[in-house]
């Protein structure tokens, strides 16, 4: 279940584990800031699905983020990307499947992309949110001058500390063309809802995919 | 280019299903509650869960559906205040672009 590996950046990171050792393992890369809380109990619901259907699988916290003691303002797309190579060589993954936004930062593995989302999108989402939220309290802000802020000083979005190279990282990062698969179980969207929801039904939806596409 | 929407005819018909399938995700509701959701229902300011990163979401969802650009300057609270106003102007805007 819970176990650690160590990040290249040197922090201890924690790890979640499904399924028997010796098989195909899947890498999962979650969904990024506020999407990450809004679908980890899904994302990890379906894990414990795959190990039913035969497919072991672990969730990597990735640096600065959940219990991770590293400095999210530290993160850059790079640290992130390094961070999902070795966590897929550290526990020998075979596969990978990337949550929304965790197709930035994939690792060069066979695997799936579910409902794959721009680091661009991210942030546009995330300053959308402040401008919003600005406007309300009576002191608008503008996206131009956040984002220019941003790249110098780094930002405050949703309560997350990114700093100035993960700004200027997100700012850039389009959807490049990717070989892994995407999967699409249906149903509601969990990423979108105001407050945090699972929904049992996608979950084995999405595993039944995920199973299938491994033996394929 | 026409200053009222409802008229256009260049207005695309499925806004409407576009709008209440993410508004369905975005708060949870039922296929039914959707459904019953109408031209003064309201919106923003009117159900607490619907804070500034759901609408935050919401806007970013519906710029990809509906291949749309929202300015910052075009998103108040009249906009977002009632089911009415925002699927009067997201038709608006697909009609524009």
């Amino acid at each position: 279940m819970l176990t650690t590996w160590r990040a290249p950046g040197g922090s201890e990171e924690l790890a979640i584990r499904f399924g028997d050792d010796g098989g195909p393992r899947l890498l999962v890369l979650p969904a990024w800031f506020d999407e990450s809380n809004k679908t980890r109990h899904f994302t990890v619901e379906t894990m414990r699905l795959l190990a039913e259907r035969g497919v072991a699988s672990v969730l990597p916290d990735l640096p600065g983020c959940n219990e991770s003691m590293a400095e999210l303002t530290e993160q850059t797309f790079g640290s992130w990307r390094e961070a999902a190579m070795a966590a897929a060589k550290h526990f020998e993954c075979t596969h990978v499947l990337a949550m929304r936004a965790g197709v930035n930062i994939s690792p060069d593995l066979p695997g799936f992309a579910y409902a794959p989302l721009a680091g661009k999108s991210v942030l546009r989402a995330l300053l959308r949110a402040r401008t919003l939220a600005a406007k309300e309290a009576g002191r608008p802000e503008t996206t131009e001058t956040l984002l220019q802020t941003g790249k110098v000083e780094g930002l405050e979005l949703a309560g997350y500390y990114l700093g100035a190279a993960m700004v200027a990282d997100l700012a850039e990062a389009v959807l490049a063309p990717s070989s892994l698969v995407p999967l699409d179980p249906g149903g509601q969207l969990l990423w979108l809802r105001a407050e945090p929801e699972h929904n049992p039904k996608q979950a084995a939806a999405l595993a039944d995919l995920i199973a299938k596409g491994m033996v394929a | 280019m026409t200053t009222n929407p409802s008229a256009s005819v260049a207005q695309p018909h499925d806004t409407d299903t576009i709008l209440r399938a993410i508004l369905r995700d975005v708060l949870g509701l039922s296929d039914e509650r959707v459904a019953e959701l109408d031209a003064d229902s309201g919106l923003f300011g009117h159900i607490p869960e619907f804070d500034s990163m759901a609408v935050a979401g919401l806007l970013t969802e519906v710029e990809d559906r509906c291949d749309i650009l929202i300015e910052d300057d075009e998103v108040d609270g009249d906009m977002l205040e009632t089911y009415g106003a925002l699927l009067t102007f997201v038709n608006a805007k697909r009609a524009a672009g």
